[in-house]
């Protein structure tokens, strides 16, 4: 099912949460809504649920009007932060919910609504877990229950609202593969929030960058990572070092940072990523001040001549034997190009 | 010096701490409650009996469990409401409501009674009203029925509305993003996470309902036989220095009291696995 957002705005108090967003999600896609806190990513979302509803603009499913239907006549299922699970009922109870409320011509029979519910819980690997109540469930489980409990009444869209913030990295690395796997079982489109862009770019088909209300860009985990659209995406995305200065005559300056840059003449800020830049001969100076190893990676922190810390990346075996006090010459590989920010 | 953790008090303090609590609870709950049922046994069980099997007082006893009867259903849909629009919603004027609540607790009972008095009275607002179509309020059952509401206003909300609020709105919207609608979600969602809370807020209720004397006393005109509750019985009883008799009912209302402590705590037996620590 196709997701149209048009124009949609949306104020709490005098505080623009939304400032004129667009988006159109494919059928089937995974998209997540990636941004730093107070970027409106879940106000989006609560609005596509219809658990909030806008000032300005539309929202459409398949060409249909939505805007102001109310959540239960959307069909959406949504997964909280907190999940949400109804604390006095059991965890077969909390999934078979959505089913259970139905008005008596819609419901399945008893014993179709069991059978929907012992599938489920076994999409969600909680086989067997059916009789617990959620205060005996570890966070993992009750993510796994909530999911369920929402995929159980077939929705046409499913909302998650930054669905592994309350794990630990361990059982989140877990379920992030679930949540694809789960997907790919389901094909039903789903938009997840997370600030964690790792998180967004190891999941997603496409992402959107949100900032202060309004969408940066959307794409590909690949293209908001390599061809960022603006500087606050490139910076948000990924690692990188900034450097405030401007282009002469094809050359960047910053400071005692110069590259070699194929742009018109003015003032620049310019992205380098950790990755992208590399030991050179006729580069720019900087003296290591800090070498780690991280797994396959060395992590060299750097300073130049102008007293400025940059993050070098280079792969164990480029790498050498570095060490601290020691003066490299670096060059870029890529460098992304902004006009001036703050 | 025997070990023990950083935050648990020197053994001093506990038994310090514990005595004083004894000694309040004892001057101030136990003592009267057992000089009440002493008093009314000083004559015997016999006396006792018969004070509160004369009409008059059959009639109070009656009165009392009617006027219960009807302000903790009222205050239950009221409580109810009220908590689920504060807690729930967001709306112009939900301070004024929160602070209308509380009126019925910052006004005394006294003053309660007055203000009925000076709307529904023969020379109140809608007196001439009232007698023209032959309704009486005032000075009959349907006064005290008003004044009993009025100062039992509070007790269901208030202790509501707190839990509600800190219970949040999460469960809710789950619930409606699955499709369940406003009536099926305050029954199957909203209602049980509040049983407890709400059996509290009724008990509260119903303490006061059966128990209420100064708002009562200035709208019930005291008409033996028809517009006494029990504490306006006693209170006459023990004006015509019918000692044995005023603590005899006096007794039965303690007992009544204490049925209703005895229900609540059965029906918490019934509900073993429910966390009571966050009321």
């Amino acid at each position: 099912m196709t997701i149209s957002i048009r124009s949609v705005e949306k104020q709490f108090a005098r505080y623009p949460a939304l400032r004129g967003v667009s988006l159109e999600v494919q059928p089937g896609e995974l998209l997540a809504l990636l941004g730093p806190s107070g970027s409106g990513k879940t106000t989006l979302l609560r609005i596509i649920a219809g658990l909030e509803f806008p000032e300005a603009g539309q929202v459409a499913f398949d060409d249909q009007d939505v805007t102001f239907a109310s959540a239960a006549a959307r069909k959406v299922g949504f997964v909280f932060q907190q999940y949400a699970l109804f604390r006095h009922m059991t965890v077969a109870k909390n999934i078979a919910f959505g089913l259970d409320v139905r008005k008596a011509k819609d419901r399945p029979a008893r014993a179709e609504i069991n059978r929907r519910v012992e599938e489920l819980l076994g999409l969600v690997e909680l086989g067997g877990l059916g009789g617990r109540y959620p205060a005996q469930l570890s966070g993992g489980q009750r993510q796994r229950v909530a999911l369920a409990r929402a995929l159980a009444v077939s929705p046409q869209v499913l909302l998650l609202d930054e669905p592994f913030g309350a794990l630990d990295a361990t059982v989140r690395k877990s379920l992030r593969k679930e949540l694809r796997r789960i997907h790919n079982a389901t094909g039903v489109t789903t938009i997840f929030v997370t600030h964690d862009q790792e998180e967004a770019l190891d999941l997603a088909d496409r992402v959107a960058i949100l900032n202060q209300g309004a969408i940066e860009q959307v794409g590909t985990p690949q293209e908001v990572y390599d061809q960022p659209a603006s500087a606050f995406v490139c910076s948000f995305v990924g690692e990188t070092n900034r450097f405030d200065g401007a282009v002469s005559g094809g050359r960047f300056v910053c400071g005692s940072v110069s590259l070699a840059v194929d742009c018109a003449d003015g003032p620049k800020t310019a992205f380098v990523r950790p990755h992208d830049l590399v030991v050179a001969p006729e580069g720019f100076e900087a003296k290591v001040v800090r070498v780690t190893a991280q797994g396959p990676v060395i992590q060299i922190e750097a300073q130049t001549a102008s007293d400025q810390r940059i993050e070098i990346s280079l792969a164990r075996q480029e790498a050498g034997s570095i060490a601290v006090g020691q003066s490299l010459r670096l060059a870029a590989r890529k460098i992304h190009l902004f006009d001036p920010v703050d | 010096m025997s070990p023990r953790s950083s935050t648990e008090d020197p053994w001093w303090v506990k038994a310090l701490v514990l005595s004083l609590v004894a000694v309040f609870l004892g001057l101030v709950l136990v003592l009267p409650l057992v000089s009440v049922f002493a008093e009314a046994l000083r004559q015997g069980v016999g006396p006792a009996l018969a004070a509160i099997s004369t009409p008059d007082a059959i009639a109070s006893i009656k009165l009392t469990l009617l006027t219960a009867a009807v302000a903790v259903p009222f205050n239950i849909v009221f409580g109810v409401a009220a908590a689920w629009a504060v807690a729930k919603h967001e709306f112009w004027g939900k301070s004024l409501l929160i602070s209308l609540i509380d009126v019925p607790f910052s006004v005394s009972p006294v003053v309660a009674g007055l203000i009925y008095v000076l709307i529904f009275g023969s020379h109140g607002w809608f007196g001439s009203w009232l007698i023209d179509h032959d309704i009486k309020i005032i000075f009959a059952v349907p006064g005290i029925m008003l004044a009993t509401l009025f100062v039992t206003f509070p007790f269901v909300a208030r202790e509501l509305i707190p839990l509600m609020q800190e219970q949040g709105v999460d469960e809710e919207e789950a619930a409606a993003s699955m499709g369940a609608g406003g009536w099926i979600t305050l029954w199957r969602v909203t209602t049980p996470n509040i049983r407890w809370g709400l059996l509290y807020g009724v008990l509260l209720c119903n303490a006061r309902a059966m128990g209420e004397f100064g708002a009562v006393s200035v709208v019930s005109g005291h008409i033996r036989g028809l517009t006494n509750t029990m504490p306006l019985h006693v209170e006459i009883l023990y004006n015509e220095y019918d000692f044995v008799g005023a603590f005899s009912v006096a007794a039965l209302l303690c007992l009544l009291s204490i049925l209703t402590l005895i229900l609540k705590g059965l029906l918490e037996m019934l509900q073993p696995q429910v966390r009571r620590a966050g009321h």
